[in-house]
């Protein structure tokens, strides 16, 4: 089944026309990635997947994307329960001033989804433990979430949103400030939550592209230009700027 | 002729030295003989009893009372503005008049808000000279300022923050409420300590709406008139014939004292919020 679907979609910041007729089905418990050059629109799509977009003003959009079955664009759609379902992780880890625990019972708290404390505790550790850091942090949970490593930040990222059950993740160049080896491990924990989860990656490295993701979007001055299973994009890429870009043409 | 830059250096250095020097000695002068000449009547009954028994503690209960009711009354409204202005207005031409009404609201001398006082609350509202009446002067006065201190608290709250909020489904409000609000709260409150120094001394605004040349018993209530600190200070030592200095320095570092402890308990809120919120 197909999780994310874009019919006809655009995106304009007042006159400026960013995404162009986007049309795309993308599928579940798979990670996606979105790759090509800077300033191409790939923030763009990403943001519109749970229209974090709106919260930019003169952003406006015609077509549709159907998340979960729901045209999301429609009126109706109640904006805070999509994003719930949504979850986001930045290019900056970027958690809450306030204790490890409290960043990720944060969600749950604030809309009440739970309230007793020993259910919050289980969420809790179960998100960190998702994303491998219970071990390390199990006895600093009280401590800020500022003093953790912008690699275990990041993880608590991920944890945060994990606490309110997504379906889908959305990173956007989530990696792009860790080292290697943080890289790594990161990337060894995105493989293992598509299991659960629909993923969708934007990323500037192609080689993580190649290495992580099941298919790929290529995308050119807010067109989609292809997209296609990792595999053929970058061994039999069918148009010519995706070979281009893939060669390195566009630096 | 060129200065060698290591020369040039320490005389910088000598220069902005002493012109740090200059500002603060007055103040650390104005301090020395207040406290000074003040201290030695700095006594219980000085400070307890009425005015006809050569006391002040009427004035000292006026600006408090003053001084509380407009705070109370200011700083909601303010912090409330600004999170509009900050946080839902749109970009458009309304609210950029809005904005700049503000900023020059602040630069009106403090004298022309007590006569939109007198007309509007003493005699339009009906109010009286009272300290209701002062206190919403006082009130207006600080308006814009608190709300301009409390704006650049807000915005000086990363954007991540809330981009990440809304991004696990709170609301716009719920963001404000539980992530903006909180990690901007000392720098509102810095504000607010530095608004309340102000009004406590500020005497032109209360003069017409609430502040008595001599009352002989306690405001009853927020609408009576009252004697203030400032107010009695000037009457004292300008009025009055053969009033001895240190009842004057006495009155003077008792208003000294009353807007630092007021001022105290913003500080000790703003070091709760400090230590649980930091980034
Ligand atoms: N808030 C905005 N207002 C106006 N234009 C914008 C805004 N955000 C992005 N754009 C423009 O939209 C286009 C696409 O931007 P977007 O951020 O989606 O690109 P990107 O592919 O994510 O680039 P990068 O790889 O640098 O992150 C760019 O030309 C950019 O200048
Ligand atoms: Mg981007």
């Amino acid at each position: 089944m197909s999780q994310i679907i874009a019919k006809n979609f655009n995106l304009y910041y007042n006159n400026f026309h960013a995404l162009k007729d986007i049309n795309v089905t993308i599928n579940e418990h798979m990670i996606t990635a979105m790759i090509g050059p800077s300033g191409c629109g790939k923030s763009s799509f990403l943001r519109a997947i749970n229209r974090i977009n709106d919260t930019i003003e003169g952003v406006t959009t015609t077509g549709q994307i159907n998340v979960l079955g729901q045209d999301i664009y429609n009126k109706k759609v109640n904006i805070n329960a999509l994003r719930r379902n949504v979850g986001m992780v930045f290019q900056r880890p970027n958690p809450f001033p306030i204790s490890i625990y409290e960043n990720v019972a944060f969600g749950l708290r604030v809309n009440r989804i739970l309230t007793k404390k020993n259910m919050i505790d289980i969420i809790v550790e179960k998100s960190l433990r998702d994303v491998l850091l219970w071990k390390d942090l199990k006895d600093k949970l009280k401590k800020s979430a500022l003093n953790l490593t912008l690699e275990q930040q990041q993880r608590l990222c991920i944890a945060r949103v994990l606490a309110v059950e997504p379906h889908i993740i959305l990173l956007d160049e989530s990696c792009s400030s860790l080292d290697p080896v943080a890289v790594q491990r990161i990337e060894e924990l995105m493989l293992k939550l598509k299991d659960q989860y629909t993923i969708v990656m934007v990323t500037h490295n192609m080689q993580q592209a190649a290495r992580i993701s099941h298919d790929t979007i290529f995308m050119l001055s807010g067109n989609l230009v292809e997209f296609n299973t990792t595999k053929n994009i970058f061994s039999k890429p069918i148009k010519r700027e995706t070979q281009d870009y893939i060669s390195g043409k566009y630096g | 002729m060129k200065i060698n830059p290591k020369l040039s250096q320490q005389l910088s250095y000598c220069i902005l030295f002493l012109v740090t020097i200059c500002a603060i000695t007055p103040v650390v002068f104005i301090f020395f003989l207040i406290i000074k000449n003040g201290v030695p009547n700095l006594t219980i009954k000085f400070l307890t009893s009425m005015t006809k028994d050569g006391g002040i503690f009427p004035a000292i209960i006026g600006t408090f009372t003053i001084v509380v009711c407009s705070i109370i009354i200011v700083f909601p409204v303010g912090v409330f503005a600004a999170i509009y202005l900050n946080e839902y207005a749109k970009r458009n031409l309304l609210t950029r008049l809005i904005k700049l009404a503000i900023v020059n609201l602040a630069g009106i001398p403090s004298v022309v808000y007590g006569l939109f006082g007198l007309s509007i609350f003493v005699m339009f509202c009906k109010l009286g000279v009272s300290i209701i009446s002062g206190a919403l002067t006082l009130s207006i006065m600080e308006l814009p300022v608190i709300i301009t201190t409390a704006r650049n608290a807000l915005n000086n709250v990363p954007y991540s923050f809330r981009e990440a909020s809304l991004a696990l489904g709170m609301s716009r409000w719920q963001t404000v409420k539980y992530i903006v609000l909180p990690n901007a709260m000392p720098g509102i409150l810095t504000g607010t300590i530095l608004s309340i120094a102000r009004i406590s001394g500020e005497t032109a605004p209360i003069l017409f709406t609430a502040a008595a040349f001599y009352v002989p018993h306690l405001p009853h209530s927020i609408f009576d008139q009252v004697m203030t600190l400032p107010y009695h200070l000037y009457i004292t030592s300008t009025q009055v014939p053969c009033v001895s200095k240190t009842i004057l320095f006495g009155t003077a570092l008792t208003l000294l004292i009353i807007v630092l402890t007021i001022s105290l308990f913003a500080i000790i809120a703003r070091l709760y919020f400090r230590r649980h919120r930091k980034w």
